[in-house]
């Protein structure tokens, strides 16, 4: 499903763009458990951005993310879209 | 406290279902290696940490953990959808379907239910610590059989990325055991004692 608000990008593409900053998110955070390093944590910092803009364009398009996401001016959307082990999520 | 996230931490989208396949990654869910073992794991071990950049690793690792044990059922939900009664017979997943019908149990291929014998606490970090690196490598060594057993792509995929977590951990924990050897004053008898206990 196409969507204009999103610059055209459609809802698997864009969770996958949010799925990628999450990963990188993650990386970053094990790696600066251990590591004082500046340039890994300006990485985490623009990925954590980015990523941060990219749920907020998610959850006004196509539903909610995580339960305090939901637009409650539709309900109560957090039970209505596909959960993650399902098929159509992926 | 964890904030549950409406997504897969990889995406796990599996064409054709495939049930004898699902009685041996089940392992990865509930076996001796597996991924309920591993949260439970990471999670229980990080409050005997001295160091808190230890404890941090154990708390984002077991977390991600958790993600985990949320693909590897998703791997098994999807490879047990639309069964017939014929396919359950032939595929041998008869004798976990009369207990369990689809539903997704904590257990291991042998059928064995999870169980934290299978992990320790020990309040003891290098033990602990040690028990984790090991950890890593037996369930990426699972995740090698399992790739030797299965050909469906669609199945591989995620099998691939959840085997290269295993290698990033057990690169994580290995920085964890330098790191807490650096904080002690004795560096060369560091297993002398337990620097979570004996002050």
């Amino acid at each position: 499903m196409m969507n204009p608000n999103t610059g055209c990008l459609d809802a698997k593409t864009l969770l996958n763009k949010i799925r990628a900053l999450d990963f990188v998110a993650i990386e970053s955070v094990l790696y600066l458990d251990a590591y004082k390093d500046a340039d890994a944590l300006a990485y985490h910092q623009k990925a954590v951005a980015e990523r941060d803009e990219l749920v907020d364009k998610y959850e006004e398009n196509f539903g909610p993310l995580t339960s305090s996401g939901v637009n409650c001016e539709n309900g109560w959307t957090w039970v209505e879209t596909p959960w993650p082990w399902e098929l159509e999520a992926n | 406290m964890w904030i549950y996230e409406k997504k897969l931490e990889y995406p796990v989208k599996i064409k054709t279902p495939n049930p004898a396949t699902a009685k041996f990654i089940i392992s990865q869910i509930g076996g001796p290696d597996g991924e309920a073992g591993a949260a439970t794991r990471y999670l229980q071990q990080r409050y005997a940490m001295p160091d808190r950049r230890v404890a941090g690793m154990l708390t984002d690792i077991g977390t991600e953990e958790l993600a985990h044990l949320e693909m590897v059922s998703a791997i098994i939900f999807q490879l047990t959808r639309n069964l017939s009664e014929d396919e359950i017979l032939r595929s041998g997943f008869d004798t976990y379907f009369v207990d369990h019908t689809t539903g997704v149990y904590p257990q291991a291929a042998s059928g064995v239910p999870f169980s934290t014998s299978t992990l320790q606490v020990t309040g003891d970090v290098f033990a602990d610590l040690h028990e984790d690196l090991a950890a890593e490598q037996k369930a990426r060594l699972t995740y090698d059989n399992i790739l030797r057993l299965v050909d469906d792509p669609d199945v591989r995929d995620p099998i691939k990325f959840l085997r290269e977590r295993e290698i990033v951990h057990y690169q994580r924990f290995g920085d964890a055991v330098r790191m807490t050897q650096e904080c002690f004053s004795d560096k060369k008898n560091f297993y002398a004692y337990n620097p979570a206990f004996d002050r």
